[in-house]
Protein backbone atom coordinates (compact mmCIF):
# COMPACT_ATOMS: atom_id res chain seq x y z
CA UNK A 1 0.00 0.00 0.00
CA UNK A 2 2.70 2.30 -0.77
CA UNK A 3 1.91 5.35 -2.40
CA UNK A 4 3.57 5.32 -5.77
CA UNK A 5 4.58 8.51 -8.11
CA UNK A 6 4.76 7.07 -11.05
CA UNK A 7 2.40 8.89 -13.23
CA UNK A 8 2.91 6.34 -16.21
CA UNK A 9 1.18 4.05 -14.37
CA UNK A 10 -2.07 6.45 -13.90
CA UNK A 11 -1.60 6.74 -17.32
CA UNK A 12 -1.24 2.97 -18.53
CA UNK A 13 -4.21 2.33 -16.13
CA UNK A 14 -6.54 4.79 -17.43
CA UNK A 15 -5.77 3.74 -21.26
CA UNK A 16 -6.06 0.13 -20.64
CA UNK A 17 -9.11 0.49 -18.69
CA UNK A 18 -11.11 2.53 -21.72
CA UNK A 19 -9.22 -0.04 -24.53
CA UNK A 20 -10.30 -2.97 -22.51
CA UNK A 21 -13.92 -1.59 -22.23
CA UNK A 22 -13.95 -0.72 -25.96
CA UNK A 23 -13.05 -4.43 -26.84
CA UNK A 24 -15.44 -5.99 -24.57
CA UNK A 25 -18.09 -4.07 -26.50
CA UNK A 26 -16.79 -4.34 -29.68
CA UNK A 27 -19.74 -2.34 -31.06
CA UNK A 28 -17.98 0.66 -29.84
CA UNK A 29 -14.79 0.05 -32.47
CA UNK A 30 -17.04 -1.51 -35.44
CA UNK A 31 -20.01 1.30 -35.47
CA UNK A 32 -18.18 4.21 -36.25
CA UNK A 33 -16.08 2.51 -38.63
CA UNK A 34 -19.47 0.98 -40.43
CA UNK A 35 -20.79 4.50 -40.32
CA UNK A 36 -17.85 5.83 -42.15
CA UNK A 37 -18.09 2.98 -44.99
CA UNK A 38 -21.49 3.59 -45.60
CA UNK A 39 -21.19 7.50 -45.72
CA UNK A 40 -18.82 6.60 -48.68
CA UNK A 41 -20.49 3.64 -50.51
CA UNK A 42 -23.72 6.55 -50.58
CA UNK A 43 -22.17 9.03 -52.01
CA UNK A 44 -21.08 7.20 -55.25
CA UNK A 45 -25.12 5.62 -55.51
CA UNK A 46 -26.36 9.50 -54.92
CA UNK A 47 -23.86 11.02 -57.43
CA UNK A 48 -23.00 8.66 -60.24
CA UNK A 49 -20.29 6.73 -60.21
CA UNK A 50 -18.37 8.70 -62.57
CA UNK A 51 -14.56 7.98 -61.91
CA UNK A 52 -13.58 11.32 -62.33
CA UNK A 53 -15.62 12.97 -60.34
CA UNK A 54 -15.26 10.80 -57.72
CA UNK A 55 -12.18 11.23 -57.54
CA UNK A 56 -12.10 15.11 -57.88
CA UNK A 57 -14.25 15.10 -54.88
CA UNK A 58 -12.98 12.14 -52.51
CA UNK A 59 -10.54 14.17 -50.30
CA UNK A 60 -13.61 15.92 -49.13
CA UNK A 61 -16.47 13.05 -48.70
CA UNK A 62 -13.28 10.92 -46.91
CA UNK A 63 -12.53 14.03 -43.88
CA UNK A 64 -16.25 14.87 -44.12
CA UNK A 65 -17.10 11.08 -43.26
CA UNK A 66 -14.24 10.88 -40.71
CA UNK A 67 -14.99 13.78 -38.67
CA UNK A 68 -19.05 12.63 -38.69
CA UNK A 69 -18.08 9.07 -37.75
CA UNK A 70 -15.55 10.38 -35.22
CA UNK A 71 -18.52 12.26 -33.46
CA UNK A 72 -20.59 9.34 -33.32
CA UNK A 73 -18.04 7.95 -30.31
CA UNK A 74 -17.45 10.98 -28.66
CA UNK A 75 -20.67 11.29 -26.63
CA UNK A 76 -19.44 8.17 -24.63
CA UNK A 77 -16.06 9.19 -24.29
CA UNK A 78 -17.00 10.32 -20.42
CA UNK A 79 -20.77 9.48 -19.81
CA UNK A 80 -20.16 6.43 -18.24
CA UNK A 81 -17.35 7.42 -15.96
CA UNK A 82 -19.72 10.03 -14.78
CA UNK A 83 -22.85 7.84 -14.42
CA UNK A 84 -20.88 5.49 -12.49
CA UNK A 85 -19.03 7.92 -10.54
CA UNK A 86 -15.70 7.31 -11.46
CA UNK A 87 -15.42 10.43 -12.95
CA UNK A 88 -15.27 11.67 -9.08
CA UNK A 89 -12.82 9.49 -8.25
CA UNK A 90 -10.11 10.47 -10.91
CA UNK A 91 -11.14 13.95 -9.68
CA UNK A 92 -10.65 13.10 -6.00
CA UNK A 93 -7.10 11.66 -7.34
CA UNK A 94 -4.04 12.57 -5.64
CA UNK A 95 -2.44 12.86 -9.59
CA UNK A 96 -3.27 15.78 -12.31
CA UNK A 97 -6.78 15.59 -13.54
CA UNK A 98 -5.38 16.83 -16.89
CA UNK A 99 -3.08 13.46 -17.18
CA UNK A 100 -5.90 10.89 -16.73
CA UNK A 101 -7.68 13.20 -19.94
CA UNK A 102 -5.07 12.41 -21.51
CA UNK A 103 -5.24 8.96 -21.50
CA UNK A 104 -8.86 8.72 -21.89
CA UNK A 105 -8.14 10.64 -25.26
CA UNK A 106 -5.74 8.43 -26.49
CA UNK A 107 -7.76 6.01 -25.41
CA UNK A 108 -10.61 6.99 -27.63
CA UNK A 109 -8.27 8.21 -30.88
CA UNK A 110 -6.94 4.12 -30.28
CA UNK A 111 -10.53 3.00 -31.07
CA UNK A 112 -12.13 5.18 -32.80
CA UNK A 113 -9.44 7.20 -34.83
CA UNK A 114 -6.79 4.41 -35.75
CA UNK A 115 -8.99 2.46 -37.38
CA UNK A 116 -9.73 4.82 -39.64
CA UNK A 117 -6.35 5.41 -40.08
CA UNK A 118 -5.69 1.71 -41.08
CA UNK A 119 -8.70 1.80 -43.73
CA UNK A 120 -7.87 4.52 -45.12
CA UNK A 121 -6.31 2.57 -48.56
CA UNK A 122 -9.55 0.84 -48.72
CA UNK A 123 -12.27 3.89 -48.41
CA UNK A 124 -9.56 5.44 -50.98
CA UNK A 125 -9.67 2.91 -52.93
CA UNK A 126 -13.82 2.73 -53.22
CA UNK A 127 -13.75 6.70 -54.17
CA UNK A 128 -11.30 6.00 -56.82
CA UNK A 129 -8.69 8.42 -55.26
CA UNK A 130 -5.85 8.36 -57.23
CA UNK A 131 -2.66 6.75 -55.95
CA UNK A 132 -0.31 9.76 -55.15
CA UNK A 133 -2.70 10.86 -53.05
CA UNK A 134 -2.84 7.53 -50.84
CA UNK A 135 0.16 9.04 -48.82
CA UNK A 136 -1.40 12.45 -48.21
CA UNK A 137 -5.07 10.73 -47.10
CA UNK A 138 -2.96 8.75 -44.79
CA UNK A 139 -0.82 11.37 -43.07
CA UNK A 140 -3.76 14.02 -42.98
CA UNK A 141 -5.62 10.79 -41.26
CA UNK A 142 -3.06 10.47 -38.87
CA UNK A 143 -2.66 13.94 -37.70
CA UNK A 144 -5.72 15.08 -38.02
CA UNK A 145 -8.23 12.09 -35.80
CA UNK A 146 -6.20 12.38 -33.16
CA UNK A 147 -6.68 16.39 -33.28
CA UNK A 148 -10.61 15.33 -33.55
CA UNK A 149 -10.79 13.90 -30.13
CA UNK A 150 -8.77 16.31 -28.38
CA UNK A 151 -11.18 18.83 -29.81
CA UNK A 152 -14.33 16.63 -28.96
CA UNK A 153 -13.52 15.44 -25.51
CA UNK A 154 -13.95 19.25 -24.77
CA UNK A 155 -17.41 19.35 -26.12
CA UNK A 156 -17.97 15.58 -24.56
CA UNK A 157 -16.70 17.24 -21.23
CA UNK A 158 -18.89 20.01 -21.19
CA UNK A 159 -21.75 18.26 -21.97
CA UNK A 160 -21.44 15.26 -20.24
CA UNK A 161 -23.80 16.34 -17.51
CA UNK A 162 -26.64 16.88 -19.81
CA UNK A 163 -29.50 14.73 -20.47
CA UNK A 164 -29.53 14.87 -24.42
CA UNK A 165 -25.96 16.02 -24.53
CA UNK A 166 -25.14 14.64 -27.69
CA UNK A 167 -26.95 17.25 -30.01
CA UNK A 168 -25.46 20.03 -28.16
CA UNK A 169 -22.21 18.91 -28.51
CA UNK A 170 -21.90 18.04 -32.12
CA UNK A 171 -22.97 21.75 -32.76
CA UNK A 172 -20.31 22.88 -30.34
CA UNK A 173 -17.67 20.95 -32.00
CA UNK A 174 -18.36 20.44 -35.25
CA UNK A 175 -18.07 24.04 -36.26
CA UNK A 176 -14.43 23.99 -34.54
CA UNK A 177 -13.35 20.93 -37.03
CA UNK A 178 -13.60 23.63 -39.61
CA UNK A 179 -9.73 24.52 -39.68
CA UNK A 180 -8.96 20.58 -39.74
CA UNK A 181 -11.13 19.84 -42.45
CA UNK A 182 -9.48 22.63 -44.59
CA UNK A 183 -6.12 22.06 -44.09
CA UNK A 184 -6.41 18.34 -44.07
CA UNK A 185 -8.30 18.08 -47.85
CA UNK A 186 -6.21 21.10 -48.84
CA UNK A 187 -3.36 18.83 -48.24
CA UNK A 188 -4.95 15.84 -50.48
CA UNK A 189 -6.03 18.19 -53.20
CA UNK A 190 -2.57 19.50 -53.32
CA UNK A 191 -1.18 16.12 -53.34
CA UNK A 192 -3.15 14.94 -56.74
CA UNK A 193 -1.68 17.78 -58.37
CA UNK A 194 1.75 16.40 -57.59
CA UNK A 195 2.52 19.28 -55.51
CA UNK A 196 4.65 19.37 -51.51
CA UNK A 197 1.91 19.49 -49.26
CA UNK A 198 4.23 19.70 -46.27
CA UNK A 199 2.84 23.50 -45.36
CA UNK A 200 -0.50 21.37 -44.33
CA UNK A 201 0.64 19.04 -43.29
CA UNK A 202 3.17 21.24 -40.69
CA UNK A 203 -0.05 23.37 -39.37
CA UNK A 204 -2.37 20.30 -38.68
CA UNK A 205 1.22 19.51 -36.97
CA UNK A 206 1.09 22.47 -35.33
CA UNK A 207 -2.71 22.45 -34.07
CA UNK A 208 -2.06 18.49 -32.41
CA UNK A 209 0.93 20.20 -30.81
CA UNK A 210 -0.97 23.56 -29.56
CA UNK A 211 -4.41 20.33 -28.59
CA UNK A 212 -2.03 18.00 -26.84
CA UNK A 213 -0.48 20.66 -24.43
CA UNK A 214 -3.73 22.89 -23.90
CA UNK A 215 -7.39 20.50 -24.81
CA UNK A 216 -6.44 18.36 -21.48
CA UNK A 217 -6.40 21.29 -19.48
CA UNK A 218 -9.55 22.35 -21.15
CA UNK A 219 -11.31 19.40 -20.73
CA UNK A 220 -10.16 18.60 -17.04
CA UNK A 221 -12.05 22.09 -16.33
CA UNK A 222 -15.09 21.44 -18.26
CA UNK A 223 -15.14 18.01 -16.50
CA UNK A 224 -15.13 19.54 -13.31
CA UNK A 225 -18.12 22.09 -13.83
CA UNK A 226 -20.06 18.79 -15.10
CA UNK A 227 -19.78 17.06 -12.08
CA UNK A 228 -19.98 20.12 -9.50
CA UNK B 1 -8.12 18.27 11.26
CA UNK B 2 -11.13 19.63 9.00
CA UNK B 3 -13.16 22.92 9.73
CA UNK B 4 -15.94 23.88 8.06
CA UNK B 5 -16.03 27.67 8.18
CA UNK B 6 -19.35 29.55 7.53
CA UNK B 7 -20.80 27.46 4.18
CA UNK B 8 -23.79 28.35 2.47
CA UNK B 9 -24.82 26.46 -0.03
CA UNK B 10 -28.27 28.14 -2.37
CA UNK B 11 -29.34 25.14 -4.85
CA UNK B 12 -32.06 26.45 -7.64
CA UNK B 13 -33.51 29.58 -5.18
CA UNK B 14 -33.18 27.07 -2.15
CA UNK B 15 -30.76 27.60 0.57
CA UNK B 16 -30.28 24.44 1.69
CA UNK B 17 -27.60 25.81 4.95
CA UNK B 18 -26.46 28.91 6.11
CA UNK B 19 -23.22 29.74 7.71
CA UNK B 20 -22.41 26.04 8.78
CA UNK B 21 -19.76 26.01 11.22
CA UNK B 22 -17.78 22.86 12.92
CA UNK B 23 -14.88 21.09 13.13
CA UNK B 24 -13.88 17.56 13.01
CA UNK B 25 -10.40 16.26 14.44
CA UNK B 26 -8.64 13.21 14.10
CA UNK B 27 -10.26 10.12 15.67
CA UNK B 28 -13.60 11.94 15.35
CA UNK B 29 -16.34 10.45 13.49
CA UNK B 30 -19.49 12.83 12.44
CA UNK B 31 -22.64 11.60 11.17
CA UNK B 32 -24.92 14.22 9.29
CA UNK B 33 -28.68 13.38 9.66
CA UNK B 34 -31.71 15.21 8.16
CA UNK B 35 -34.45 14.37 5.77
CA UNK B 36 -34.25 13.71 2.09
CA UNK B 37 -33.39 17.09 0.27
CA UNK B 38 -31.99 18.48 3.15
CA UNK B 39 -28.51 19.11 1.30
CA UNK B 40 -26.67 16.24 2.76
CA UNK B 41 -25.16 14.93 -0.35
CA UNK B 42 -24.58 18.45 -1.27
CA UNK B 43 -22.46 19.52 1.65
CA UNK B 44 -20.32 16.65 1.56
CA UNK B 45 -19.64 17.28 -2.41
CA UNK B 46 -18.52 20.80 -1.23
CA UNK B 47 -16.34 18.96 1.17
CA UNK B 48 -14.76 16.81 -0.67
CA UNK B 49 -13.93 19.52 -3.69
CA UNK B 50 -16.10 18.76 -6.27
CA UNK B 51 -18.29 21.74 -5.73
CA UNK B 52 -18.04 25.39 -4.66
CA UNK B 53 -19.75 26.62 -1.77
CA UNK B 54 -21.50 30.27 -2.28
CA UNK B 55 -19.91 31.29 0.59
CA UNK B 56 -17.40 29.67 3.31
CA UNK B 57 -14.91 27.69 3.80
CA UNK B 58 -13.67 24.12 3.76
CA UNK B 59 -10.32 23.81 5.65
CA UNK B 60 -7.85 21.07 6.12
CA UNK B 61 -5.28 21.40 8.21
CA UNK B 62 -5.52 24.92 8.06
CA UNK B 63 -5.35 25.18 4.54
CA UNK B 64 -7.94 26.00 1.98
CA UNK B 65 -8.85 23.14 0.13
CA UNK B 66 -9.11 24.94 -2.73
CA UNK B 67 -5.34 25.69 -2.88
CA UNK B 68 -3.66 22.58 -3.58
CA UNK B 69 -6.26 20.45 -4.52
CA UNK B 70 -4.21 17.83 -5.16
CA UNK B 71 -2.27 17.47 -1.96
CA UNK B 72 -5.64 17.21 -0.05
CA UNK B 73 -6.91 14.67 -2.20
CA UNK B 74 -3.83 12.59 -1.12
CA UNK B 75 -5.81 12.35 2.90
CA UNK B 76 -9.29 11.68 0.88
CA UNK B 77 -11.47 8.93 0.23
CA UNK B 78 -14.61 9.81 -1.27
CA UNK B 79 -17.39 7.04 -1.60
CA UNK B 80 -20.66 8.95 -2.87
CA UNK B 81 -23.83 7.41 -4.06
CA UNK B 82 -22.55 6.70 -7.19
CA UNK B 83 -19.14 4.30 -6.07
CA UNK B 84 -17.10 4.84 -9.08
CA UNK B 85 -17.40 1.03 -9.87
CA UNK B 86 -17.28 -0.39 -13.90
CA UNK B 87 -20.42 -2.46 -14.75
CA UNK B 88 -18.34 -3.81 -17.59
CA UNK B 89 -15.17 -5.08 -15.66
CA UNK B 90 -14.35 -6.95 -13.17
CA UNK B 91 -14.29 -6.69 -9.51
CA UNK B 92 -10.70 -7.31 -9.41
CA UNK B 93 -9.99 -4.97 -12.32
CA UNK B 94 -12.11 -2.23 -10.21
CA UNK B 95 -10.35 -2.53 -7.60
CA UNK B 96 -6.71 -2.66 -9.24
CA UNK B 97 -7.70 0.37 -11.53
CA UNK B 98 -9.13 2.29 -8.43
CA UNK B 99 -5.82 1.44 -6.30
CA UNK B 100 -3.34 2.90 -9.35
CA UNK B 101 -5.30 6.18 -10.05
CA UNK B 102 -5.24 6.87 -6.28
CA UNK B 103 -1.78 6.17 -6.07
CA UNK B 104 -1.84 2.94 -3.45
CA UNK B 105 -0.37 -0.09 -4.34
CA UNK B 106 -1.35 -3.76 -3.64
CA UNK B 107 -0.98 -7.49 -4.65
CA UNK B 108 -3.39 -10.05 -6.26
CA UNK B 109 -3.47 -11.99 -3.10
CA UNK B 110 -3.72 -9.64 -1.08
CA UNK B 111 -6.42 -8.14 -3.05
CA UNK B 112 -8.53 -11.61 -3.37
CA UNK B 113 -8.49 -12.21 0.44
CA UNK B 114 -10.27 -8.69 1.05
CA UNK B 115 -12.71 -9.49 -1.68
CA UNK B 116 -13.32 -12.84 0.16
CA UNK B 117 -13.43 -11.34 3.10
CA UNK B 118 -16.44 -9.23 2.25
CA UNK B 119 -18.11 -11.76 1.25
CA UNK B 120 -17.03 -11.98 -2.91
CA UNK B 121 -15.54 -15.63 -3.17
CA UNK B 122 -15.48 -16.76 -6.63
CA UNK B 123 -17.27 -13.45 -7.66
CA UNK B 124 -13.97 -11.72 -8.23
CA UNK B 125 -13.84 -12.35 -12.22
CA UNK B 126 -17.10 -12.22 -13.37
CA UNK B 127 -18.62 -8.38 -14.64
CA UNK B 128 -19.77 -6.43 -11.46
CA UNK B 129 -22.84 -5.98 -13.22
CA UNK B 130 -23.60 -9.20 -12.90
CA UNK B 131 -23.84 -9.35 -8.91
CA UNK B 132 -26.59 -7.80 -6.61
CA UNK B 133 -26.59 -4.19 -5.71
CA UNK B 134 -25.12 -5.28 -1.81
CA UNK B 135 -22.30 -7.28 -3.83
CA UNK B 136 -21.52 -3.80 -6.29
CA UNK B 137 -21.69 -2.11 -3.00
CA UNK B 138 -18.71 -4.16 -1.51
CA UNK B 139 -16.61 -3.70 -4.16
CA UNK B 140 -16.56 -0.18 -3.78
CA UNK B 141 -16.15 -0.39 0.35
CA UNK B 142 -13.11 -2.77 -0.45
CA UNK B 143 -11.26 0.26 -0.65
CA UNK B 144 -12.03 1.44 3.05
CA UNK B 145 -9.12 -1.66 3.41
CA UNK B 146 -6.87 -0.45 0.70
CA UNK B 147 -6.17 3.15 1.66
CA UNK B 148 -4.12 5.12 4.14
CA UNK B 149 -6.28 8.23 3.40
CA UNK B 150 -7.15 10.37 6.81
CA UNK B 151 -10.09 11.67 5.83
CA UNK B 152 -12.88 9.37 4.68
CA UNK B 153 -16.47 10.83 3.35
CA UNK B 154 -19.08 8.27 2.77
CA UNK B 155 -22.48 9.25 1.35
CA UNK B 156 -25.12 6.06 2.79
CA UNK B 157 -22.31 3.73 2.64
CA UNK B 158 -24.95 1.27 4.44
CA UNK B 159 -27.18 0.97 1.44
CA UNK B 160 -27.82 -2.37 0.35
CA UNK B 161 -25.55 -4.12 2.95
CA UNK B 162 -27.00 -6.61 4.70
CA UNK B 163 -26.47 -6.77 8.57
CA UNK B 164 -23.28 -8.23 8.67
CA UNK B 165 -21.92 -6.33 6.22
CA UNK B 166 -23.14 -2.87 8.32
CA UNK B 167 -21.16 -4.34 11.22
CA UNK B 168 -17.97 -5.36 9.30
CA UNK B 169 -18.27 -1.74 8.45
CA UNK B 170 -18.01 -0.12 11.65
CA UNK B 171 -15.61 -2.51 13.28
CA UNK B 172 -13.39 -1.24 9.90
CA UNK B 173 -14.29 2.44 10.68
CA UNK B 174 -13.67 1.87 14.72
CA UNK B 175 -10.07 0.67 13.28
CA UNK B 176 -9.37 4.01 11.18
CA UNK B 177 -10.09 6.03 14.51
CA UNK B 178 -8.02 4.31 16.64
CA UNK B 179 -5.04 5.07 13.72
CA UNK B 180 -6.12 8.44 14.11
CA UNK B 181 -8.25 9.29 11.19
CA UNK B 182 -11.74 11.19 10.58
CA UNK B 183 -14.88 10.27 9.20
CA UNK B 184 -17.70 12.22 8.10
CA UNK B 185 -20.64 10.22 6.61
CA UNK B 186 -24.35 10.85 6.19
CA UNK B 187 -26.61 7.60 6.90
CA UNK B 188 -30.53 7.04 7.51
CA UNK B 189 -30.00 4.39 9.70
CA UNK B 190 -28.45 4.81 12.78
CA UNK B 191 -24.92 3.09 13.78
CA UNK B 192 -25.24 0.36 15.87
CA UNK B 193 -22.09 0.49 17.29
CA UNK B 194 -21.57 2.64 20.15
CA UNK B 195 -18.70 5.07 18.73
CA UNK B 196 -17.25 7.15 21.98
CA UNK B 197 -16.23 9.88 19.38
CA UNK B 198 -19.64 10.18 17.44
CA UNK B 199 -21.10 13.77 16.53
CA UNK B 200 -24.77 14.53 14.92
CA UNK B 201 -24.77 16.91 12.62
CA UNK B 202 -28.73 17.54 11.56
CA UNK B 203 -29.70 19.23 8.73
CA UNK B 204 -33.44 21.05 8.57
CA UNK B 205 -35.23 20.77 5.78
CA UNK B 206 -36.00 24.57 4.47
CA UNK B 207 -38.20 25.82 2.52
Amino acid sequence: MQASNSYWTLFCSVYKKDVTLAFRQRAEIVNPLLFFLIVITLFPLAIGPEPGLLARIAPGIIWVAALLSTMLGLDKIFRDDYMDGSLEQLIASPYPLPLAVLAKVAAHWTTAGLPMVVMAPVFSMLMNLESQALGATILTLLIGTPLLSFIGAIGAGLTVGLQKGGILMSLLVLPLYIPVLIFATSAIDTSIMSLAYSGQLAILGAMLAVALVAAPIAISSALRVSVS
Amino acid sequence: MLEIKALTCIKQDRCLFESLNFSLLSGQIMQIEGPNGAGKTSLLRIIAGFSQPDEGRVLFNKKNINEDYDDFAQSLLFIGHKTGVNQQLTAYENVMHWLTVHGYKSTEPEIYTLLGKLGLVGLEDVPVRTLSAGQQRRVALVRLWLNDANLWILDEPFTALDKKGVAMLQAQFQRHLELGGAILLTTHQDLTNSFSSLQTLVLEYRH
